[in-house]
């Protein structure tokens, strides 16, 4: 499960607000340090289990996975995040 | 484009809207929108392909990382002006249609117009935009609810917004002719039920609700001055895109002060920002966290004053003009004998009944 930020959704810095934002047709959603560093890894390069790998280094919690699945499942469900085959 | 329920001013074609922004004013402006901490600009009319710098405008919106939507009737849009955008960085094409086939669409529309439509849809898609397909509903069309958004699937959009008529500029002069009976918005209410369920995330569907027929008001912008702006073709800052019709309120131009001061200081936007300026029975009402007492253009258009409750809601002294309205339809014959009666936008229609 390769997952990337779908087309039509755009991640970037928002400087005024301090933080990412996740910016797609006619909505927004703020991304919190972490949500933000995940979905900067889903380019279509890394699987599911490589970005959890990739955050497990980093921060220490046990519930990095359960976290990345929560984030990515979400963003899924509104066409968000897609999944390449 | 000449569709009868256009939300634009009725006085469209006057000195009102003479003496357009320059593109370096336009990207002033967007500067300044995107410094108070707007992110995502609507390119919108009128008509927006009609403007020669677009690609230009385009342009310094992505500079600044704004996520920009075209929306557009796509009458005489090529390929080739949709490739430009593309390569200027514009984010997102939303495309006007109204009605599932070329005649009665053609109809509505008053012009020529669904095969270039149908052309955009495809030529949009292959450039690799997400587009949504923008229907407006009411009384001639919302029988096919079901053909719309069947194709709106085989163009492969990505949402289909089905917006039943609200009643402002020439939607409000054509009401009569307009206004959907009970049954029909039932219906088309049911079939959109049916296909969420049938296409789940594979199209997003968006109803927006026809207000007459609902018993609380809609929460108009997310509260006035809260989250929008609309700044019309020559400078003039609105709270919304009716909201010019307000007579008792005045207007800042962008040309006259910063963007800033309009948001923050500007009479047009401080009325009726927050719920200090409410009257009963929205000040006591436990509603108007969510709806903050309505449209403040309904109530100006309906009862004559902007600083009342939403003339829709069913607690409001006013709500009778509104069940009349209703009631209109529900006693008469169905209105066929009325569809012809509208008035299409036009400039000459536009000067005569504004009296310019």
């Amino acid at each position: 499960m390769t997952p990337r930020v779908a087309a039509k959704a755009r991640l970037q810095w928002d400087g005024l607000r301090n933080r990412h934002i996740l910016l797609y047709p006619e909505g927004l959603v703020a991304l919190n340090p972490t949500a933000a560093e995940i979905l900067g890894l889903c380019d279509g390069q890394h699987t599911v289990e490589e970005i959890v790998t990739a955050l497990s280094s980093k921060y220490e919690s046990a519930e990095i996975t359960t976290d990345v699945q929560t984030l990515l499942a979400g963003l899924a469900a509104k066409g968000l995040v897609t999944y390449d085959a | 484009m000449q569709c009868p329920y256009c939300s634009n001013p009725l006085d469209f074609a006057g000195a009102r809207f003479k003496g357009e922004l320059t593109t370096e004013e336009w990207c002033r402006v967007f500067r300044e929108a995107h410094d108070l901490g707007v992110v995502q600009l609507g390119l919108s009319g009128g008509e927006p392909t009609l403007r020669p710098d677009l690609t230009e405008l385009v342009r310094c919106a992505k500079q600044l990382g704004l996520y920009s939507t075209l929306v557009t009737s796509a009458y005489r849009l090529k390929r080739a002006r949709l490739a430009e955008l593309k390569d200027a960085g514009l984010d997102h094409v939303q495309i006007s249609v109204q009605a599932a086939d070329a005649e009665l669409s053609d109809r509505i529309a008053g012009a020529t117009s669904f095969d270039d439509k149908m052309a955009a849809y495809h030529a949009t898609r292959e450039l690799g935009f997400p587009l949504t397909v923008n229907v407006v509903l009411h009384r001639e069309n919302l029988h096919q609810v079901e053909a719309m958004i069947r194709l709106a699937e085989r163009l492969g959009a990505e949402r289909i917004e089905l917006a039943n008529t609200q009643f402002y500029g020439w939607a409000l002069h054509n009401r009569a002719a307009l206004m959907p009976s009970k049954a029909q918005l039932a219906a088309g209410w049911e079939v959109v039920q049916r296909e969420r369920r049938r296409l789940g995330n594979r199209l997003e569907i968006i109803w927006v609700l026809p207000d007459y027929h609902e018993a609380f008001p809609k929460p108009c912008m997310g509260g006035w001055g809260n989250a929008y702006i609309t700044i019309t073709p020559a400078g003039e800052v609105w709270p919304c895109h009716a909201a010019g019709r307000i007579k008792t309120l005045t207007f800042a131009n962008v040309r006259d002060h910063p963007l800033s001061w309009i948001w923050h200081e500007s009479d047009a936007f401080t009325r009726f920002r927050g719920d200090g300026w409410m009257p009963e029975p929205c000040r006591s009402c436990e509603r108007k966290t969510k709806d903050f007492g309505g449209c403040r253009c309904q109530a100006f258009l309906i009862a004559g004053d902007a600083a009342v409750t939403d003339p829709v809601c069913s607690l409001s002294p006013h709500r009778p003009l509104i069940d009349a309205v209703v009631a209109q339809v529900e006693d008469g014959d169905g209105g066929n004998a009325e569809s012809a009666a509208w008035t299409y936008r036009a400039a000459p229609a536009s000067r005569l009944l504004s009296g310019g």
